[in-house]
């Protein structure tokens, strides 16, 4: 059988007594891009820390490409370069330049050649049309420019996945698109990823599969993303959709 | 033109010995605020543990340094313990006892702000990117932690060589008192001299406290 590109098998996460995640199971495959959707609570951000072993996990496990990820295993530094993440709150290192912010990881973490990662670092921002501010310091940059490098820094580790967590909900309108695009053009040149977004017209237009969440569960899944969105099975997901209307 | 009082300090040894006063007062406060400094950066880290003890310990400290006026911690220190335990302190050591006393305090403060002040999301996009827990701090956390520093430590330093003003009070020849000397012993010879010597000695703390404070101002604007 073919080898999933992350597997989780019965995943169970709890803070306290407080059960986020109950036996949850996922399989994603290259290529794929998995929007997860769902009401605030309901543990999506959980799913995504998880993932890349910011979390304790009370039970479970999290393979990628076969092999598990655990907060606590030798091989964590490894593993974790496998999966890109970028979180909603600018998360740029304040003291380090923009071009600093992208080098650092794979100069100190992957020990790759300066000349050779920075030839990389300034294409990849001059595909997301920043490669002029590469001696700025993230405090001079738009937020919407701040989520872009943030991007970029998790794309030049060269991931096997990229997990996004709202990576536009504390921008200002005029600047979710610009970030948007960068994302939609990603997922056009074949990268998997993992989305957590409240913005349905994007999620309808990049997702290959929809995960529809409850309560830390997969209330309704789908692999027709168009026809998830304009008519969903379930009344839970036909409500929540609803809850965007005006 | 007025005459300023000036003249006193070609008298004899007058000048010399002004500066020798102030090399007491900077020598009170370089000795104090490198022990702060160390002492403090532990002090600051240990109040950034979970543990209650720990924390009810070091608010009371904190409490009793703001509260209680240094002059006070010194009688006590150089007249008070000397007294009930029996030991012989000379009065420099009790300055710099208590000026110890005081800054690690203060010190330990800003280190536990300046600390719990850097985002956890600092910590997890590092650690997100597979960075080591190690490396995470070398490269991330303790360069901002140092930048936030820096400054307020600065600020720290110029505060306590303004108050070594104080040990005069338990009888340390430091500037100030040096100055009142000179002024008596010239209190018939030149009168004016008492604004002319205070003048000279505003001069000396301006030389020593203002370079300091441009410093920090630049690091803060540098590295806001
Ligand atoms: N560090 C934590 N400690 C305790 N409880 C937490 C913690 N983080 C999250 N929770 C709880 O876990 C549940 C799921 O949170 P999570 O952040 O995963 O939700 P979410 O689906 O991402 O919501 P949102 O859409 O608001 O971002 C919530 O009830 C939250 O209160
Ligand atoms: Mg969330």
């Amino acid at each position: 059988m073919k080898q999933s590109l992350l597997e989780i098998k019965h995943l169970n996460k709890a803070y306290g007594e407080n059960i986020i995640l109950k036996s949850f199971n996922l399989k994603v495959e290259k290529g794929d891009v998995v929007v997860v959707i769902g009401p605030s609570g309901c543990g999506k951000s959980t799913l995504l820390r998880c993932i890349n072993a910011l979390e304790d996990i009370q039970g479970g496990e999290i393979l990628i490409g076969g092999e598990p990820i655990s907060r606590n295993a030798k091989n964590i530094s490894t593993m974790r370069q496998k999966v890109g993440m970028v979180f909603q709150s600018y998360d740029l290192f304040p003291h380090k330049t923009i071009l600093d912010n992208v080098l650092l990881a794979p100069i100190k973490v992957q020990k790759r050649k300066r000349n050779e990662v920075e030839k990389e670092a300034l294409e990849l921002l001059g595909k997301v049309g920043l490669a002029d501010r590469k001696n700025d310091y993230p405090r001079q940059l738009s937020g919407g420019q701040k989520q872009r490098v943030a991007i970029v820094r998790a794309l030049i580790m060269h991931p096997d996945i990229l997990l996004l967590d709202e990576i536009t909900a504390a921008l200002d309108p005029e600047m979710v698109r610009e970030v948007l695009e960068v994302v939609i053009s990603l997922a056009k040149s074949g990268s998997t990823m993992m989305i957590v977004t409240h913005e349905m017209a994007f999620a309808k237009a990049i997702a290959t599969r929809v995960l529809f969440l409850e309560n830390g569960e997969i209330v309704e899944e789908s692999k027709e993303p168009k026809a998830f969105f304009e008519s969903p099975q379930t009344e839970r997901a036909k409500k929540f959709l609803k809850s965007f209307e005006y | 033109m007025q005459n300023l009082g000036l003249d006193v300090f070609f008298k004899g040894t007058n000048f010399l010995r002004l500066l020798d006063g102030l090399w007491v007062a900077v020598r009170i406060s370089l000795i104090s605020v490198a022990i702060s400094i160390i002492l403090g950066i532990a002090v600051g880290v240990l109040m950034t543990s979970k543990s209650r003890i720990i924390k009810v310990v070091s608010k009371i400290y904190l409490e009793i340094v703001r509260i209680m006026p240094q002059m006070v911690l010194l009688f006590i220190v150089y007249f008070g313990s000397t007294r009930v335990f029996r030991w012989n302190i000379s009065a420099e050591i009790s300055a710099i006892i208590v000026f110890s006393f005081w800054g690690v305090a203060e010190m330990g403060d800003l280190v536990r702000g300046a600390l719990i002040s850097i985002p956890k999301i600092q910590y997890e996009s590092s650690e997100a990117l597979g960075m080591a827990a190690s490396q995470t701090y070398l490269y991330i956390i303790l360069p901002q932690t140092v930048r936030r520093l820096i400054p307020l430590s600065i600020n720290l330093i110029t505060r306590m060589i303004k108050t070594t003003s104080l040990v005069m009070m338990i009888g340390i020849v430091e500037v100030l008192k040096v100055a009142q000397q000179i002024i008596e012993a010239n209190r018939r010879v030149s009168p004016n001299a008492t604004f002319g010597v205070f003048a000279v000695v505003f001069l000396l703390y301006f030389l020593i406290c203002w370079p300091i404070s441009r410093l920090a101002s630049y690091l803060e604007k540098r590295w806001a």
